[in-house]
């Protein structure tokens, strides 16, 4: 890598922080309980819009995790989503009208509030269908992993988005809510996954699953990348450069191993594909808001509309943690 | 006579304070030196959480630095306070805030007191560690670190490297042979006293400031000089990673910790409740008197570094993406790859299924698909028959395979007319077993109905493809057990090289081979050559077929062996 090159990628790391600084105007505060947010604290920041249904078992999921302040931006929900997160007491919540895929898909919003409010803190980014799971965590808090980092001097984890769907028709079960959605999807695919190093950034792009599998099976260079790094001790000079897929500076997406040996790494049990999915899928493919021209929602349309079910024979049942790092999904490291 | 504790604390102040105070209620006097790092109001909180108890007491404090010779200037100055003040003390035992005692005190006093004389310290001579950071060993002790590890890592470099190019060498003071160990040991008074009332002590100092990592090596050390009676291991359960940084205990490992029979661990989370709470009740004062043996914990952290520093061979993750060449085995288990042999016999898939314990695939790499065993869309692991996914990244598509099917063998066809992205890394690949009968793939073609212009075609480009294919598997960087025959040789004795490949891959009985696979006819194959050749075509990967007479399958059974009984 040049001196050119990474000057490149420092100005494109200012770019988008300066872009982010614009964009906080379109940024309306509903409410701030920031004053809240103690040295030490996890942080979770999220983007959504009408995921009401959702909320209260999200919420849930990572109070009990151990994240102290959750950090939301609403775009324009219609659905009271927002009235609930407002009377919540360990949120603050911030609504937007503004275009999400102006916002390059919520990134620039969410660099904003990171910046302002993330500095020196472990900082989890995860969208409201995502469920962190980490070594141990059936056992120790985020803290002790967040801790366990600090001390290894690791700066940023890794955990790749692992799509879960049911068995059988997707709108067979309808979600209810506060329940775990991981308990309807509880399947996944366990070793069809697809990994290349992108040079320029330095992160592994993987793709795979049941997306590939079912959607994508002709043109699997559109498969959606399904690695992530939600998990990172920010600093305010960081930015979000394609969502939590890719980090700048660089050096915070090698959450892996080059030289044969494993990296501690989780996993983000994606509940998409729930009842809710298909009218979902409707709504966003009339609002055009997502990447690369909603390619993704236009090729679950058309495959979804007759055979919703994304099941088969060799798909795996969820268990525990264990079982995704024996699968070689996840990985302890040197963490014990 | 009792037991004195010399506590280094640095934060966690609330868990030292109650590890503090079940030391001294258990009555062993407790010195604690707090690193001057901790603010003051913060500092005096702890000493008046303490003082309620006479036999705890607060030493001098000094700026604590891992790495550095302040750690142990802080033990010095604890430890004389502790020889100073409290007569009855015995043995002194260095204990950090992050220590936790996992047997009752009284057990470890008693322990002791079975052994007036002896001191419980790791010391080893350098030439026999194998823990080492940085790559530093002997030279500990012959360079100089005036600077921090931690903070100014370059200028640390930086010198380290200027001394070794100028040879800038220090001397060992006379009389000491440096030694390595744990830093958290148990002296006796007798020892310790000798070796901080040593008239030489202030010699000794001067040269242990600018050691590094004095901590492990200044009583490690200085203990050879005054004492004989050493057990060279530390009372302190305390296990390091590959980065030299301990590991951590959590709730988890409480039944681990029990099991261990072990006095004192470190480090505890602070935050883990729970192994404070057992530790520390009331109902831990079960007696076992058992030795310390942590083996069964050495066992988990060992593997832990393992699973770092090595990884599971085969596997390509989220957080293993090995740089070529450092993979320790680009695949996971052995597998086996046959070519030629579906075009020469009829049903080959169906006879090796029966032969041998293990999955038979079709053609995986196939043009259009990818032929699974017994014709199924979707595989182990829900890899997916599309063509077009697998040669997205072949690489991974076999990988992935493998992986997936653990414990259970996967043989696979190949050919010319299938991707040939993965022929340098099946030949490449020890895990291969790769037999190839050269020129079978014309078998098709001369059973094909197609104008012989399209079958000539076919045929120079396949046996082009097959060429370049075979030159890859001869080449000198081929690692992958590969056997080639040519289809004129192969026929001649079929059994032979069949007993071979499937008792390599390890048969179901370990009979012969009693059933032969059935070859498909080939009356006038002689011909067909040879019209390929007045083509002007020239097939050489089949061997030698001599015109007009046809090959001759001679599917001989081979001789049971003499049986002695």
């Amino acid at each position: 890598m040049s001196v050119i090159k990474s000057y490149r990628l420092r100005l494109r790391r200012k770019r988008w922080q300066a872009r982010a600084f614009r964009k906080r105007r379109e940024l309306a505060t509903v409410v701030d309980r920031t004053e809240q947010i103690k040295p030490g604290g996890v942080l979770l920041f999220s983007t959504l819009r009408n995921e009401k249904i959702r909320l209260p078992y999200f919420l849930k999921y990572y109070r009990d995790m151990g994240v102290t302040h959750f950090l939301i931006v609403d775009n324009d929900s219609d659905d009271g989503g927002r009235e609930y997160l407002e009377s919540q007491p360990d949120v603050s919540l911030w609504t937007t009208t503004g275009s999400y895929k102006r916002s390059r898909f919520g990134v620039d919003w969410l660099n904003w509030l990171m910046r302002k409010y993330a500095h020196d803190h472990w900082s989890l980014v995860v969208d409201p269908d995502e469920f962190f799971v980490y070594p141990f965590c059936d056992t120790r808090p985020l803290q002790a992993l967040t801790d366990w980092l600090d001390a290894s001097g690791i700066k940023s984890f890794g955990a790749m988005l692992l799509d879960m769907y049911p068995k059988g028709r997707m709108d067979a079960q309808p979600y209810r809510e506060g329940q775990n959605p991981i308990d309807i999807a509880c399947w996944f695919d366990s070793g069809n996954y697809m990994i290349e190093k992108n040079t320029r950034f330095r992160n592994l792009w993987i793709q795979g699953g049941p997306r590939t599998r079912v959607f994508f099976a002709d043109a699997p260079e559109r498969a959606p990348a399904l690695n992530k790094i939600p998990l990172v001790k920010w600093q305010r000079s960081y930015t979000l450069e394609s969502s939590t897929h890719m980090l700048l500076p660089r050096t915070l997406n090698v959450t892996y191993d080059e030289w044969g040996g494993e990296k501690a790494s989780g996993c983000l049990l994606h509940a998409k594909f729930l009842d809710t999915f298909s009218a979902k899928a409707a709504e966003e493919l009339e609002r055009g808001q997502h990447y690369a021209a909603s390619h993704e929602y236009r090729a679950y349309h058309t495959h979804l509309k007759d055979d919703p079910n994304l099941w088969c024979k060799w798909s795996e049942k969820y268990i525990n943690w264990r079982q995704l790092e024996i699968l070689g999904l996840m990985s302890k490291g040197n963490w014990a | 006579m009792t037991l004195g504790i010399v506590m280094l604390v640095h934060d966690a102040l609330d868990r030292a304070e109650q590890i503090a105070r079940h030391w001294a209620t258990n009555g062993c006097p407790v010195v604690i030196h707090v690193d001057k790092r901790v603010k003051r109001p913060i500092y005096s909180g702890f000493v008046n959480s303490l003082n309620d108890l006479d036999n705890v007491m607060f030493c001098g404090r000094h700026r604590c630095e891992w790495g550095t010779w302040s750690l142990v200037a802080a033990s010095q100055t604890a430890s004389e306070m502790m020889l100073r003040n409290f007569d009855d003390v015995r043995h002194v035992f260095l204990a950090s805030g992050s220590c936790l005692p996992l047997r009752p005190i009284e057990e470890m006093v008693e322990y002791l007191a079975d052994r007036p004389l002896t001191n419980f310290i790791e010391s080893v001579t350098t030439e026999d560690v194998p823990w080492t950071v940085g790559g530093l060993d002997h030279e500990r002790f012959t360079l100089r670190f005036p600077f921090s590890w931690k903070r100014q890592r370059h200028l640390f470099d930086a010198y380290v490297k200027l001394q070794r190019r100028v040879r800038l060498k220090r001397k060992v003071p006379d009389g000491i042979v440096p030694h390595l160990g744990s830093q958290w040991w148990c002296l006796t008074r007798q020892t310790l006293s000798a070796i901080l009332e040593d008239p030489e002590r202030e010699n000794y100092d001067r040269y242990f400031k600018k050691v590094w990592i004095p901590d492990e090596s200044y009583y490690q050390t200085l203990v050879r000089l005054y004492s004989t009676n050493i057990e060279s291991r530390s009372l302190t359960l305390s296990k390091f990673d590959f980065q030299g940084k301990p590991h951590i205990f959590y709730d988890d490992h409480l039944q681990l910790l029990r099991r261990s029979d072990c006095f004192v661990a470190r480090k505890i989370w602070p935050r883990a409740d729970k192994l404070y709470t057992s530790f520390l009740s009331d109902a831990a004062k079960l007696m076992t008197g058992a030795e310390p043996n942590p083996g069964k914990i050495d066992r988990i952290f060992s593997k832990a570094v393992e699973r770092r520093t090595k990884g599971r061979s085969g596997l390509y993750m989220q957080s293993r993406f090995p740089n070529e060449g450092w993979e320790n085995g680009t695949t996971c288990a052995q597998y086996s790859v046959f070519e030629g042999f579906s075009e020469l016999f009829e049903d080959f898939d169906q006879w090796l299924n029966r032969m041998v314990g293990a999955r038979v695939h079709g053609h995986l790499f196939g043009p259009d698909k990818v032929a699974f065993a017994n014709g199924q869309a979707v595989f182990s692991g829900a890899l997916y028959e599309s063509a077009a996914v697998r040669d997205y990244n072949p690489k991974a598509f076999l990988t992935n395979l493998i992986w997936n099917t653990r414990g259970e063998r996967q043989c696979f066809q190949f050919g010319p007319r299938d991707t040939q992205d993965l022929s340098w890394f099946m030949a490449k690949d020890p895990n291969a077993q790769i037999s190839v009968i050269s020129g079978a793939w014309a078998v098709p073609l001369f059973h094909s109905n197609k104008n012989f212009s399209d079958i000539r075609r076919e045929a120079a480009r396949l046996q082009k493809i097959e060429a370049e294919h075979l030159s890859v598997l001869r080449s000198n960087y081929s690692k992958a057990r590969v056997r080639i025959w040519t289809m004129a040789e192969f026929i001649e004795n079929p059994m032979e090289p069949l007993q071979t490949i499937v008792d390599e891959i390890g048969a179901r009985s370990a009979h012969r081979l009693a059933e032969a696979p059935k070859m498909v006819p080939l009356e006038g194959f002689g011909q067909f050559l040879q019209n390929l050749k007045n083509q002007g075509m020239h097939p050489h990967l089949m061997g030698d077929f001599p015109t007009g007479s046809d090959p001759v399958y001679n599917p001989r059974k081979a001789r049971k062996p003499y049986l002695v009984k």
